[in-house]
């Protein structure tokens, strides 16, 4: 890169005189802009790099999307359960994608508030429209590909308005499959237009916008009494600055805010309540206000008309450049579009049940082992930590030196279990197992892991997690029982712990513990003082257990 | 040298566009090269791969069974293939089906008594030694038992050299 003094770097020398490449990235730098450019004009700067963080992650997501119906679920459940990274460029791809549509419309309001598609940049503002339309239609498209819920039932709804406009409707519902309902075909088209057919288009119109941004040159302010300065670095080092705060908003929330997967698309399923992404809420809220043949006023008349107004803005109004400060008239009209849409956007939000989907990535898998009771479950904390595995098996398999307890428990019941625990070579003569001291709340337990093993489930064993089994020893100690009910076992006068993980966090349940009447007044439930690792495993395994007892 | 506004302005671009170069390489080389979770925590079984007592003593044979493999985001069945050569009622060689040089379907050649592999020319002992051509090391071998009459096939082990 030149640094004004010159003299070129031999290389650059090559390359310039082989491709003349540098010497257009020189003149794309130091292009002359008014000197009244500033931090008000980096917004076009950022609605690009959104765009080329969409264009990565998008390439990235497809490395591991399989664009049918079912199978799009499943990989996307593999890229958030299964890869490292996978959540991440999912995060990007999803809060890139709000961010990109409030970056463009942040573009947008700035340039209609300073006047600058006024005549010769008529041209520049309608590819600027055309663009919003094309960010738009990309969130309708990807909406469609997670293929849950969320994505199934937001996209019968869409594609039912493109079916309700006079005439163009039947075609455009052809055009999307979408005849039948969504199926295989329409899911095929939104992934082709979202990925195949929007991204060269949008290449192409972004090129041309850029394109006639340079040729009438960044819009000035009414009056320019200073020379003007170049592109780089000053407005460069500005934009930079600007990305970089953007770049770490969307950062964050990839990090923070989990994008969740919700199941698997069900048209049987009648409870589900279909919501649109945030951006499209105030379309979704003012359908409400339109009914019958009235309808159309707000699913396809009112939209196309702000579309026309959009599009009609340069040549609407055609008065001399004024000072942005002095266009009361424009602010006016962003200040009250900025309210209905807030307003619409807000009533839809309120008027909109809480969404009780569930993230199933967040389910880590149908695991047999959040089936057992939490008195099995300490007992297999008992079996491993007595080292029973180490003489028994618990399936049919290779022998080992204890018989196998499939066979050998069966039949049995818990007393005789325990009387055998106690003292082996009473019940079985010669045998060298040794006795097994544990309380009796502990052999209760351990008698009802044994009783509990079967052929399917004896892999159970390998699969409990050590913080389930010693949270459950703490829950059996403490008696919990008493008062709460897992998986169907234990008494009702406190709450039930299943799906305990909904209702409650970490940090709350910790504290009810130690003062349960600062946050349920009136609880029966005394405090309890444990051990900062036995706080620990009881918690965890707590925020485990299912919200429906698995079968 | 103090620092001057535009050196100032160049440094902080080139450090910004580096740091968010690297916040998106470091998921994204995680995403691409890191071996998925449950691949990389489960281990496959022994696979029951049909009775071979009928097999003659010392004379390769083609076995085909069915296996379950994690593929991606599925699970899938799939035929598989061993040549297997019986040592003794319970000792037992279960090859790869996959020549060592580029990885081609082999062939026991009975007149000749050796594997044949009819990419590159590569030949190999009934115990999958290399007799000649480019293949660079014997033939992978399935862990194998014998359980009864019946084969149990385990990981394919990589042979040394």
């Amino acid at each position: 890169m030149s640094n004004g003094t010159g003299k070129r770097h031999p290389v650059i020398e090559w390359l310039e005189d082989r491709t003349g490449l540098p010497g257009l990235v020189e003149d794309f730098l130091m292009e002359d802009i008014p000197a009244s450019s500033g931090w008000h004009q980096v917004f076009g700067s950022i609605a690009l790099f959104s765009f080329l963080i969409q264009m990565v992650t998008g390439i990235l997501l497809s490395f591991n999307y399989a664009p049918t119906p079912g199978e799009a679920w499943n990989s996307v459940r593999y890229i958030m359960t299964e890869l490292t990274g996978g959540p991440m460029i999912r995060g990007l791809h999803h809060w890139g994608a709000s961010i990109m549509i409030v970056v463009v419309v942040l573009h947008m309001v700035q340039v209609f508030i300073w006047g600058a598609y006024k005549k010769p940049r008529e041209g520049t503002w309608i590819l600027g429209v055309i663009l919003l339309m094309l960010t738009l239609a990309y969130g309708l498209t990807g909406y469609l590909l997670p293929w849950d819920n969320r994505a199934y039932w937001g996209t019968v709804v869409a594609t039912q308005i493109g079916a309700s406009i006079p005439g163009a409707g039947p075609w455009i519902t052809r055009l999307l499959a979408a005849e039948n309902g969504i199926g295989v075909a329409t899911f095929a088209r939104f992934y082709s237009i979202h990925v195949l057919v929007l991204p060269p288009v949008t290449m192409l119109l972004i090129g041309l916008h850029v394109f006639l941004v340079r040729k009438h040159g960044v819009a000035p302010a009414p009056v320019e009494t200073a020379p003007k300065k170049k592109f780089y670095p000053g407005q460069v080092f500005k934009d930079t600055i600007a990305i970089f705060i953007t770049f770490c908003i969307l950062f964050a929330l990839a990090v923070t805010m989990r994008v969740p997967l919700e199941r698997m698309a069900d048209p049987t399923d009648t409870t589900y309540i279909p919501r649109p992404d945030w951006y499209f809420m105030f379309l979704f809220q003012m359908l409400k206000f339109f009914h019958g043949p009235l309808e159309l006023v707000g699913s396809v008349i009112l939209p196309n008309l702000a579309i026309v107004a959009l599009i009609l803005t340069p040549f609407i109004d055609r008065s001399a450049l004024k000072a942005p400060s002095k266009r009361t008239l424009a602010i006016g009209v962003v200040f009250l579009a900025g309210l209905t849409w807030g307003g619409l956007t807000l009533a839809a939000i309120r008027s909109t049940p809480p969404s009780e989907a569930v993230d199933v990535t967040l389910i880590k898998g149908p695991e047999a082992w959040q089936s057992l009771t939490p008195i099995e479950l300490a007992g297999a904390g008992f079996y491993k930590r007595e080292n029973c595995a180490q003489c028994h098996s618990g399936a049919a398999g290779p022998n080992r030196l204890g018989p196998d307890l499939l066979t050998r428990a069966k039949g049995k019941t818990a007393a005789q279990l325990i009387e055998h625990f106690r003292n082996p070579s009473a019940k079985v003569p010669g045998s060298q197992m040794p006795p097994v001291h544990l309380t009796g709340g502990e052999m209760n337990g351990l008698a009802a892991f044994v009783l509990k093993l079967t052929p399917a489930n004896a892999a159970l064993l390998d699969s409990v997690p050590a913080y389930a089994m010693e949270g459950a020893m703490v829950y059996q100690k403490n008696q919990c029982g008493a008062c709460h009910m897992v998986n169907g076992v234990g008494q009702k006068m406190g709450p039930a712990l299943n799906g305990l993980s909904e209702r409650r966090n970490r940090d709350w349940i910790q504290e009810h513990f130690v003062n349960p009447q600062k946050l349920s007044p009136g609880t029966n439930m005394p405090p309890y003082k444990f051990a900062p690792k036995d706080l620990d495993r009881i918690t965890t395994w707590l925020l485990a257990i299912p919200a429906s007892g698995v079968q | 040298m103090s620092l001057d506004r535009r050196s100032f302005q160049q440094i902080v671009i080139g450090a910004i566009g580096a740091a968010m170069t690297a916040a998106l390489a470091i998921p994204a080389v995680s995403y691409l090269f890191a071996i998925p979770k449950s691949r990389s925590t489960k281990k496959d079984g022994w696979v029951d791969a049909g009775d071979i007592s009928q097999v003659p003593l010392n004379t390769p044979e083609e076995v085909v069974f069915r296996r379950t493999r994690v593929d991606g985001w599925k699970i899938s069945a799939e035929r598989a293939t061993a040549w297997v050569i019986r040592k003794g009622p319970s000792e037992v060689i279960a090859l790869a089906p996959q020549c060592t040089h580029l990885g081609c379907a082999y062939h026991w050649e009975d007149s000749h008594k050796e594997f044949q592999c009819p990419c590159h020319t590569s030949s190999f002992s009934p115990e999958g030694k290399v007799l000649s051509g480019p293949a660079p090391r014997a033939l992978d071998r399935y862990e194998a038992k014998m359980e009864g009459n019946r084969l149990m096939l385990g990981e394919v082990r990589r042979s040394d050299a």
